[in-house]
């Protein structure tokens, strides 16, 4: 690094009101002006590179065509062949007041999921309507999904004034019919603008570019610049309560770093935080800062790498917030959403649900009612049990495992979720109602169903992981049953499918007829390496707790399942034997030195430390929280699938 | 060696700067350091920062097989620059140079200098077959600026060169350093972009992207741009290298030309090309205050752009980026 880039940051002269752009999305039916209409803004507030218009000008002399203001925007040849927008694009103006990210999002009914695109994540609205066409079916649907979105700031213009003489009777009409509608889903237009893009009327100025003159003395209200003006910037999060949703755990220089955004509320170091939905906490140790001095605190918006003080079991999709101030966890939850996938979506049909970082399996239980968003009238869900493109449902949603959420009018980035079907987004919805756990099992019907043989892909596409084998091996009293206990909790609580074979499930049933002489060992560990691929077969996790001391034997469980076809880890549960007999939880270790038992590995028993283990896990050395922490983290990454093509399922 | 050792060495005669821009001082730095300033933008550029690097992250999250080509420009700068502060001082993906054969000499020496300073891992790609006129070239001969009109050598040396090395390393995901504000076409354009096969970006039917929910699976073979700076403006670009110190090729900035004026790049490209603007801008500072007056377009000095109508549109549907 150079030495200059490391002093001292000095400042100097201030660009007023860069803090505070505003974010505004133009909405309307197709040909009400929309790109005229922003073309016209940059064009008044001189926001466009020099020779632009006139190079556009030449082009349109050059095919025969009437220059227009939407051609600067509409760059694409073939959007001016089509003489539509398609897609939603951000770009920049700025009136005396304050910059504008303008976002231009289509109108036609095709491009839907562009305008959602680009409304999103606006802060306020413009609404066009043309007054010589009047309030359309679009326009009724773009108000509703304003709504739905959250945009509460909305101008309403009324364009294309000239078309209709610039008529005050015209005007008032659209305006009574419009302002009625939005009534009824609960938006109030800020302000209804009477205006003629192309002309300039009322954009920024009141008059007509050629003549000068005021067409439309009888209206006394605000131009849309000085409107856009008024409205106010997005609210502050900093105030909310903490919500950190992980999106990352990295492993460098030796640490464990955990990176992701603040969505909301501070995070301080030293502060203590849950993590949800396994509700674990821990203490931030540090806020990372690579260019800089170490930071003590972060706030919301920032994208952060933190450390904890205790090495914890976190994963992508964790929620950190403060104790008392922490999320909902819930399997089952109500939400308002609109779909504009190429498939229907239906109920009881698994698809795969994004929150912030986390994603799971989920389906739709019920649907309480559907809304036809341009003529507001309700479908009956027992005629339906599907929702069609361009649909607006009220739905209850259930999903494979908890899911941190709250309710949107709470924190709206942990309220706020997409549905995804064939790999792309195809819905979004808003939480209204999370209501807390649901424990009925999930109906299996159609779900992930099997066309013919049922196959591990079959299996792995249902549970979401691949059967795997992860074997321990270690001294008695090493730890491993807890370990295992543990780690199948975790995985469980994951939605995981997962089971623990050990002593206790195995000798007194399976292995009843076996002691412990060499030959019965043998014969032991290969009867649970034929039983642990089976149930890796079967879709399982199985986790493995047997001393297992004899390197031949693992490599032979090793073996047979990777013959199986199944991914086979090995655990080295690695404890001095000083520390085990120490522990001596079942008192093993005084019969074996009495001579009670015989046989006793580490004591009168070899056992075969292994040669190249996947993992080795230090119990003396490290809590048990982060032995867990480090099966998971290696095995989780190992069972994950990609998708339905995913090959190597 | 410490990186602040390399100098440069004598390039006055390299024909690259026959033209206005005259050749660095031998013995000259590998790059501008610049000096670091904060002016009152700290909140937007907190915000577009914060962005970014969630954008590098979710992409490093989702596609392991990912890289990230590195036009050695100012973006692409503030790409590494992005990267590593979102991995805490790593870069955990390898970074692509389409090398043309056309860099100016100094570009080259910014490469080394980059490569020993952040520790790059770095992937050099040359299409040489077209350079040769071999292999699949054999029958229309070597291409170049000599042979070739712009848009055909952007095509075959960059296009053409970036899918040989993709066929080769089979990358899911691409981080890019596109803007909106370059261009009326990359204004179309999602964080989260996928390309088929062909390289064919379906501009029309792009999937839908809001709440920061992304395209984050691809079928085989075909493959994600993640553009980490689709947010920020060539504004932006520059007040954050000046904030945070990055250092960048010293073509940016104002030479004096044996005809007495003074002259910069813009946009820095292959050198037979890449013309320089008439400007007095020496320091960052003096970048911004031009930023503020100018109202050229950032590519104007880009031939390929502007030889024919839609040029731009036709190299990217061509799979340029």
């Amino acid at each position: 690094m150079s030495s200059s880039s490391l002093s001292q940051a000095t400042s100097v002269r201030i660009a007023p009101g860069q803090t505070s752009r505003l974010r505004v999305v133009f909405v309307g039916h197709v040909d009400h002006g929309k790109s005229t209409l922003i073309g016209r803004i940059f064009f008044d507030t001189n926001s466009l590179p020099e020779g632009k218009v006139d190079q556009i000008r030449k082009a349109c002399e050059a095919e025969g065509m009437e220059f227009e203001y939407a051609f600067l925007l509409d760059a694409l040849l073939e959007e001016q062949e089509q003489n539509i927008t398609i897609d939603t694009t951000q770009i920049q103006f700025r009136t005396e007041k304050r910059p504008y990210v303008i976002i231009d999002a289509p109108g036609h009914k095709e491009f839907l999921k562009n305008m959602i695109t680009g409304a999103a994540s606006a802060d306020a609205a413009v609404l066009l309507i043309a007054a010589n066409e009047g309030v359309q079916e679009q326009s009724r649907r773009h108000g509703y999904l304003l709504s739905l979105l959250g945009i509460q700031q909305v101008v309403v213009a009324v364009n294309k004034m000239d078309l209709v003489d610039f008529s005050q009777e015209v005007f008032e009409q659209v305006q009574k019919e419009y302002k009625a509608f939005l009534s009824q889903i609960g938006v109030e237009a800020r302000a209804f603008v009477p205006i003629s893009a192309r002309n300039g009327v009322n954009v920024a100025s009141r008059t007509v570019d050629a003549t000068a003159k005021n067409p439309m003395p009888w209206y006394e209200g605000p131009t849309v610049l000085s409107m856009l003006d008024t409205f106010d910037p997005p609210a502050p999060l900093v105030q909310m309560p903490l919500r950190f949703p992980v999106q990352d755990v990295y492993r460098f220089d030796q640490r464990r770093i955990i990176a992701g955004r603040i969505e909301s509320g501070t995070l301080r170091v030293g502060d203590t935080l849950v993590f949800s939905p396994n509700n674990k906490t821990s203490v931030v140790a540090s806020i990372e800062n690579w260019s800089g001095p170490a930071k003590s605190e972060a706030m919301a918006g920032e994208s952060v790498a933190i450390t904890l003080s205790e090495q914890i079991f976190v994963q992508r999709g964790h929620v950190a917030a403060r104790e008392d101030a922490a999320p909902i966890e819930s399997n089952r939850f109500k939400a308002r959403l609109f779909w504009m996938g190429k498939r229907n979506l239906e109920q009881r049909r698994p698809y795969r649900l994004k929150l912030a970082t986390q994603e799971l399996d989920a389906e739709i239980v019920s649907i309480e009612q559907i809304i036809d968003a341009s003529t507001l009238e309700t479908v009956s869900s027992t005629s339906r049990d599907y929702i069609a493109k361009n649909d607006v449902a009220e739905v209850t949603i259930q999903t494979r495992g908890a899911l941190v959420m709250d309710n949107h009018d709470r924190n709206p980035f942990m309220g706020r979720f997409v549905i995804v079907d064939d790999r792309q987004v195809a819905g979004g919805g808003i939480i209204h109602g999370g209501i807390y756990a649901d424990r009925a099992k999930i109906k299996s019907a159609n779900i992930y169903w099997s066309e013919g043989v049922v196959l591990p892909k079959n299996r792995a596409l249902r549970n979401g992981h691949r059967g795997s084998v992860v074997w321990l091996t270690g001294l008695s009293g090493a730890g491993k049953s807890a370990l295992a206990r543990e780690v199948e909790r975790e995985l469980f609580n994951g939605g995981r499918q997962v089971y623990v074979l050990d002593g206790d499930n195995i000798r007194h049933g399976l292995n009843s007829n076996l002691g412990f002489a060499p030959e019965d060992r043998v014969e032991n560990i290969r009867r649970v390496a034929e039983v642990a691929c089976l149930m890796a077969d079967a879709g399982l996790i199985v986790i493995t707790a047997f001393i297992s001391p004899y390197r031949q034997d693992r490599r032979r469980a090793r073996e047979i399942v990777l013959e199986g076809g199944h991914d086979f880890v090995e655990a080295f549960v690695d404890a001095p034997i000083e520390v085990c007999e120490k522990r001596d939880v079942k008192g093993l270790y005084s019969r074996a030195r009495s001579g009670e038992i015989t046989e006793f590995t580490g004591i009168s028993a070899p056992y075969e430390t292994p040669d190249n283990p996947e993992i080795v896990l230090q119990t003396d050395r490290e809590t048990l929280q982060e032995s867990v922490a480090r099966v998971l983290e290696f095995v989780i990454p190992r069972i994950g699938i990609g998708g339905e093509d995913d090959v190597s399922i | 060696m410490s990186t602040q050792e390399y100098r440069l060495p004598d390039y006055s005669e390299h024909p690259a700067y026959a033209k206005k821009y005259p050749a660095p001082a031998a013995g000259g730095p590998p790059a501008f350091f610049p000096e670091k300033i904060s002016r009152d933008d700290a909140a937007h550029l907190d915000a577009l920062e914060a962005q970014s690097v969630f954008l590098i992250r979710e992409a490093y999250h989702h596609f392991k097989n990912i890289c990230m080509p590195w036009s050695m420009g100012k973006d692409s700068n503030v790409l590494i620059w992005l990267s590593l502060k979102a991995f805490c001082g790593h870069i955990p993906y390898p970074l692509l140079h389409i090398d043309t054969t056309y860099e100016f000499p100094e570009m080259l020496d910014y490469r080394e200098w980059a490569v020993r300073n952040y520790g790059l891992d770095l992937i050099v790609k040359i299409n040489e077959e077209a350079r040769a006129g071999t292999g699949e070239y054999a029958e229309r001969g070597p291409i170049g600026y000599d042979t070739a009109d712009p848009v055909t050598v952007t095509h075959e040396l960059k296009t053409a060169a970036l899918q040989q090395v993709m066929a080769k390393h089979q990358w899911s995901a691409l981080v890019t350093g596109i803007r909106r504000d370059e261009d009326a076409t990359r204004a179309k354009e999602r964080y989260f972009s996928p390309r088929n096969k062909d390289f064919e970006w379906d501009y029309k039917d792009q999937p839908p992207e809001f709440w920061n929910q992304f395209t984050t699976s691809c079928a085989a073979g075909e493959h994600v741009r993640v553009q980490a700076l689709l947010d920020w403006s060539e504004r932006d670009i520059w007040l954050y290298i000046q904030r945070e110190g990055i250092p960048i090729p010293s073509m940016y900035f104002a030479r004096t030309a044996p005809d007495g004026k003074r002259y910069r790049f813009r946009s820095l490209g292959c050198w037979p090309i890449t013309g320089a603007v008439e400007s007095e801008a020496d320091t960052i500072d003096k970048i911004i205050d031009e930023l503020a007056t100018t109202k050229t377009s950032e590519r104007a000095g880009r031939a390929q752009d502007h030889h024919e109508r839609n040029a731009m549109q036709k190299l990217r549907a061509k799979g340029f980026m």
